[in-house]
C-alpha cells in the first residue's frame, strides 16, 4: 500500500454577525472539540489555527489521514476442546470456513477465535458524519432557533458553511445549509459568493474586504491610529470582533465639552460609541477620539461626520443632564431615596443610607465619611446615573466637589463602590475604605439575613463581589476590623467570607493553598495580622529547616492524637532526661522567649524553624511512649506545649511536606 | 436633491411592498412600541406566514422633553416591519432596503452590534442587533423568538426603522425638530405642539388617581373577556382583538404613571406581571381561536 495520504483541512462556519465577545471563546471551543474528533476517531493530523471574524469561525487543520489505519477485531468462540460441532456452528455463524480459525490462548485455556480485520473508515466520511453536530455542539451563552420551532440552535443564523478536505469537499448540512466551497466577502467590500480552495482561502477574503486572522486586524487597528489614545485593551478586543476589515479613523468635537468631567466624556465614547479617547502630551483629554470602521476607507469624511454628529448629540445630552441635576443638591435628595427600592424587604435606599451611617460610625469613620455615607446614594435619582447607570459614585463624586463638599466628602463617594472587581483597586482614601465597607456589609448582612445566599453562579445581587472587596480593602488598607464582628453574628456569612479570604489570598496573591490554609487555622478574626503571618510563612517556607519541621509538628499532632493527650499541662522540668530531651526543653524555652518579646512573625518563624535539629534529636533519641507513665505524660507535655504555643501563627501540621 | 421625511416613508414602504409585505397602516391607539401593534403580537404566533410594513406612532411618555431636546421625543414614528419566516437574506434585504432610501453602503459604516430585544409585559422576547450606520443607531434587527410567553412556530425578523433618527442622518440635521417633513413643512411645524403639550400632561397634570382606576378599569373589562373565552362555543367570533385593545391601554396607563413618577421600584415589577397576564393569556386564546 502507498504510503498514507495525508490531508490539510478547513472549515468555516458562515453566520450572521456573532456578539464580538462570545467569539473568542468560542474559538477555544471549536478547537478542543475538533482535537477531540481527531483523536477519537484516529485521524491522527493537528489543528493549525482557530480564527474568525464577526460572520465566520474559521479552523484550519493539517496533516488528516485521508483514511483511518485497519483494525483488528478478535472474536472467540468455544472452547478448543469443545469439539468439531462447536467449531463449525461458530465458523458458520461468521460466515468463515472453520480452516480460518484458530486457537487462542486465554487464562481459562485455548479457545477457538478469528482475528477479524475492520478496514478504516474515510475521513471524508467521518467528518461528513460528525461535523455537523460538533458545529451545534458549540457552546454559546445564549442561543436562537431560526428555521422553526424545534429547529437547530446557534448563535446566530448560519448562512453558509466551507468544508474543504484536500481537494474535496466534506459534504453535509445544518440548518438546510449544504457545506461548499463558496464562501463570501465583506458586506460592501467584496464578493457575494467566492469560490476557494484551501490553499487560496485567506488571500481570496484578504481581496474581499476580510481579514480572517484576528492578530492581523488587531495589528491594523493598533498601526493606522494616528494619535495618541488612552490604552484601552478590551475595546480593542471587541473593535477586533466587530469587524472584518477594521480601519480607524480620527473624529473631533468642540473644546467647550471639556468642561464636562473627563469620566462622563470618556464614558459616552468608550461605552456608547466603542470609540477611543485621545489623550494630550499631560495625559488630559484631547478634544478628538478614534472610532474603527467596518470598512476601508473614508474617502468623503462621510463616516467621520455622521459620528462627530452622534457624539456632539449624546454630549449635548450630558451637559443637559449635567445642568439639570445641578438644580437639586444631592443633600436634597436624600429624601427622593424613600422612593428608590434597594431591596423590597430591606426597604429603601433611605433605610440603607441611615443603615451605612450607622455601620460607618461603628467602624470608627470620620465625620467626612459619615457625610460621604449620607450623600453616597443620591446620585441614583440624578438624570445622569439613570442615563450612565455604570458612573453611579462617579457622578455623586463629582457632584459633591462641585457643590462645595470637602474633598474627602467627595473622593470617599467617588470611590465607594470600589474595588468594582479583582483588579480594581481599592477607594484611595481611608473615608472612601470605610464607606466602601459599611455599605458592602449592610448589603451582606441584609441578603444573608433573608437567605439571599449565593449557590453555584446564581448570585443576582453580586454578594461574592461585595464580599470580595470587603476583604481586599481590609487587607490592602489595612483594617484590622474582626470578621466576627463584619458577619454581625451571621455564621454562615462568616463562613462566606472565609471563602473569600481564602480566595482572595491563593488566587489575587498567589500563596500556597496548604499556606493560607495553616495561617487560617490558628486565627483568622484579624485580616491584617493573617497577611503579615502568610507573608512570613511564605518567606521562610524556602529554608531549609522549615518543611521538615512541619513535619515533625504533624508527626507530634499524630502522636497526641493517637495517645488521646488532651491534658496540657506544664512541662515537669525535674521529669526530663538529660541530653536530647532536657536539650530540647531548654531550646524550646528560648525560643518561646524570643517569640513573645518578637512583634514580627518572621523573626519567630525563622527562631521555630531553627528548633528542628532539636527535635530531630529529641524523635531520633527518645521514646516518647516510655513505659513509665509519669515520663510518658511529661513528654506529651512537652510536645503538646511545643506545638500550642506556636499554633498562634500557623498550624504548622497544615503545611504540605514531602 | 434631499428626500423630505414624507418621501424616505414613501420609499421604505414601496421597497417592503415589492417584497410581499402588506403595507398596513398604524394602529388606531396609544402603543410604546410598534410590536405591540396586534399585526406583529398576534401575527407573529402559529403557523401562517405573514409579511406586513406600517409606521407607527409610538408613545414613550417618560422620553418626553416639552419639545426641548433636538434628539429626544414623547411620540416617535418607527418603520415596522414583519417578515414571518425570515428569508435566509434577511440581512441582504434589509441593507438593500438603506440603499433604496439614498444612503450609498460604499460609502458609509455599517456594523451589527449585539442586542437581545425583550419586552417582559409582553412577554415576548428575542435576539438580535442595533445596526449602526457610522455610529447612529438606526434600526432594531430582531429574530423573534416568544410571544405571549409562547414559542413561535415560524421565526419572524423585526426591523424596527428609527424614523427620526434616519431621516435626520439623510438630512443632515441636528435636531430632529429641523427634519423636513414634507416641502414646506418641518417636523417641528407637525409636531412640536405635540410634544409640549403631552410632556406638560404626562409630567405635570395627568391625574394619578384617575389613570390608577382608569389601569384597573381597562384590567378588569380585559380579564372579563378573557375569563369568557374558554367556555364560548363559537370561538371565531369572540372578540379577542377587542381585549387586546384594552391590554394596550394598561400597557400605557403603565407608561404614563411611570412618567408621572407614580410608581415605586417595586409596584412597578407587580404592574409589569399584571399587563404581562393579560397579554399572556390573550396571546394563547388568539392561539386557541386560530386552531378552532
Amino acid at each position: 500500500m502507498a504510503a498514507r495520504r495525508r490531508l490539510p483541512f478547513l472549515l468555516e462556519i458562515g453566520s450572521e454577525e456573532i456578539p464580538a465577545w462570545m467569539i473568542p471563546p468560542a474559538l477555544e471551543q471549536l478547537r478542543g472539540l475538533f482535537e477531540e474528533l481527531l483523536s477519537v476517531h484516529r485521524l491522527g493530523g493537528r489543528v493549525t489555527s482557530v480564527d474568525a471574524t464577526p460572520r465566520r469561525l474559521v479552523l484550519t487543520a493539517e496533516k488528516i489521514a485521508a483514511r483511518q489505519a485497519d483494525t483488528e477485531e478478535l472474536v472467540t468462540g468455544p472452547p478448543a476442546a469443545a469439539g468439531e460441532a462447536a467449531a463449525a456452528g461458530f465458523a458458520r455463524k461468521l460466515g468463515v470456513e472453520v480452516s480460518q480459525l484458530e486457537k487462542i490462548p486465554t487464562p481459562k485455556g485455548e479457545y477457538l477465535g478469528i482475528r477479524k480485520k475492520i478496514p478504516g473508515r474515510a475521513a471524508l466520511d467521518i467528518l461528513s458524519a460528525e461535523l455537523p453536530s460538533l458545529v451545534l455542539n458549540i457552546n454559546w451563552p445564549k442561543t436562537m432557533y431560526w428555521t422553526g420551532k424545534g429547529g437547530p440552535r446557534f448563535i446566530r443564523p448560519i448562512r453558509w458553511i466551507v468544508a474543504l478536505l484536500g481537494p474535496d469537499v466534506v459534504p453535509f448540512e445544518i440548518a438546510g445549509v449544504a457545506s461548499g466551497n463558496l464562501t463570501r466577502g465583506h458586506r460592501q467590500l467584496g464578493k457575494p459568493a467566492l469560490r476557494v480552495s484551501i490553499r487560496n482561502y485567506a488571500q481570496k477574503l484578504r481581496a474581499n474586504g476580510v481579514i480572517v486572522s484576528a492578530a492581523e486586524r488587531r495589528r491594523k487597528i493598533e498601526s493606522e491610529i494616528p494619535v495618541r489614545v488612552k490604552p484601552d485593551p478590551e475595546l480593542l478586543d471587541t473593535l477586533v470582533y466587530l469587524t472584518e476589515f477594521p480601519t480607524p479613523i480620527t473624529g473631533s468635537f468642540d473644546e467647550q465639552f471639556l468642561a464636562l468631567p473627563a469620566e462622563v466624556l470618556v464614558t459616552v465614547m468608550r461605552h456608547h460609541q466603542k470609540y477611543f479617547s485621545v489623550e494630550r502630551e499631560d495625559g488630559s483629554l484631547s478634544p478628538q477620539f478614534v472610532a474603527v470602521m467596518n470598512t476601508s476607507a473614508d474617502p468623503e469624511g462621510l463616516v467621520r461626520q455622521g459620528n462627530e454628529r452622534v457624539l456632539r448629540a449624546r454630549f449635548n445630552d450630558a451637559r443637559f443632564f449635567w445642568d439639570v441635576d445641578q438644580r437639586l443638591k444631592l443633600a436634597d435628595r436624600l429624601e427622593l431615596l424613600a422612593h428608590v427600592t434597594f431591596q423590597a424587604q430591606l426597604g429603601s435606599y433611605k433605610d440603607k443610607t441611615e443603615r451605612v451611617v450607622r455601620l460607618v460610625r461603628e467602624l470608627g469613620g470620620s465625620e467626612h465619611a459619615v457625610r460621604a455615607a449620607m450623600l453616597a446614594k443620591c446620585d441614583l435619582t440624578c438624570e445622569m446615573v439613570k442615563e450612565f447607570t455604570e458612573l453611579q459614585g462617579v457622578v455623586g463624586g463629582l457632584y459633591a466637589r462641585a457643590q462645595g463638599e470637602p474633598e474627602e466628602v467627595a473622593l470617599a463617594i467617588y470611590d465607594h463602590y470600589k474595588p468594582v472587581s479583582m483588579e480594581d483597586s481599592i477607594p484611595r482614601t481611608r473615608e472612601g475604605q470605610i464607606v466602601s465597607l459599611a455599605d458592602k456589609i449592610d448589603t451582606l448582612r441584609g441578603c444573608f439575613s433573608l437567605g439571599l445566599i449565593p449557590s453555584g453562579s446564581r448570585d443576582p445581587f453580586a454578594l461574592r463581589r461585595a464580599a470580595q472587596g470587603v476583604v481586599k480593602i481590609l487587607v490592602e488598607g489595612g483594617h484590622s476590623t474582626p470578621l466576627s464582628w463584619l458577619a454581625g453574628g451571621d455564621a454562615a456569612l462568616r463562613e462566606f467570607f472565609l471563602d473569600r479570604v481564602s480566595y482572595y489570598f491563593r488566587e489575587i496573591r498567589g500563596f500556597r493553598y496548604d499556606e493560607v490554609n495553616a495561617v487560617l487555622k490558628a486565627g483568622c478574626e484579624d485580616l491584617v495580622d493573617v497577611e503579615r503571618r502568610l507573608t512570613a510563612i511564605h518567606e521562610v517556607r524556602p529554608t531549609e529547616n522549615f518543611e521538615p519541621l512541619a513535619a515533625s509538628f504533624k508527626r507530634i499532632a499524630n502522636i497526641l492524637r493517637q495517645a488521646g493527650f488532651t491534658g496540657g499541662g506544664p512541662v515537669d522540668a525535674a521529669l526530663l532526661e538529660p541530653g536530647p530531651e532536657a536539650a530540647l526543653y531548654e531550646h524550646f524555652q528560648r525560643v518561646r522567649a524570643e517569640v513573645a518579646s518578637s512583634s514580627d512573625p518572621l523573626g519567630a518563624l525563622k527562631a521555630i524553624a531553627a528548633l528542628r535539629p532539636s527535635v530531630d534529636l529529641f524523635f531520633d533519641k527518645v521514646l516518647v511512649n516510655a513505659p513509665d507513665e509519669a515520663l510518658r505524660r511529661n513528654r506529651l507535655a512537652l510536645l503538646s506545649s511545643l506545638l500550642t504555643e506556636f499554633s498562634a501563627i500557623a498550624d504548622f501540621s497544615e503545611i504540605a511536606t514531602g | 436633491m434631499m428626500d423630505s421625511y414624507q418621501e424616505t416613508v414613501f420609499k421604505l414602504k414601496k421597497y417592503w411592498s415589492d417584497r410581499g409585505c402588506i403595507i398596513q397602516e398604524p394602529y388606531d391607539m396609544e402603543v410604546g412600541a410598534g410590536t405591540m401593534c396586534p399585526e406583529t403580537f398576534l401575527r407573529v404566533l402559529g403557523p401562517n406566514p405573514y409579511r406586513v410594513a406600517y409606521i407607527q406612532p409610538s408613545r414613550r411618555p417618560a422620553d418626553g422633553r416639552y419639545g426641548d431636546n433636538p434628539n429626544r421625543l414623547y411620540k416617535h414614528q418607527q418603520l415596522q416591519v414583519i417578515l414571518k419566516p425570515s428569508p435566509d437574506d434577511v440581512v441582504d434585504q434589509y441593507l438593500g432596503s438603506l440603499q433604496a432610501i439614498g444612503i450609498d453602503l460604499s460609502k458609509h459604516d455599517i456594523k451589527f452590534e449585539e442586542d437581545n430585544w425583550e419586552s417582559p409585559t409582553l412577554g415576548a422576547w428575542g435576539i438580535g442587533w442595533q445596526v449602526m450606520l457610522d455610529g447612529l443607531e438606526i434600526t432594531q434587527f430582531t429574530y423573534f423568538q416568544q410571544c405571549g410567553g409562547v414559542d413561535l412556530d415560524l421565526v419572524p425578523a423585526e426591523l424596527t426603522y428609527g424614523m427620526e433618527r434616519l431621516v435626520a442622518f439623510l438630512q443632515n440635521r441636528e435636531s430632529v425638530y429641523d427634519i423636513q417633513w414634507a416641502p414646506g413643512f418641518t417636523y417641528r411645524d407637525v409636531r412640536y405642539a405635540d410634544e409640549l403639550q403631552n410632556s406638560v400632561y404626562n409630567f405635570e397634570m395627568a391625574d394619578v388617581p384617575t389613570l390608577w382606576s382608569l389601569l384597573d378599569l381597562h384590567e378588569k373589562e380585559a380579564q372579563r373577556l378573557l375569563d369568557l373565552f374558554p367556555d364560548t362555543p363559537d370561538k371565531k367570533r369572540f372578540p379577542l382583538l377587542a381585549a387586546y385593545d384594552h391590554v394596550l391601554k394598561c400597557s400605557n396607563l403603565f407608561n404614563l404613571l411611570d412618567a408621572r413618577g407614580a410608581i415605586s421600584v417595586t409596584e412597578r415589577v407587580g404592574v409589569i406581571a399584571r399587563v404581562r397576564k393579560l397579554a399572556v393569556g390573550v396571546a394563547q386564546s388568539w392561539l386557541a381561536q386560530e386552531a378552532a
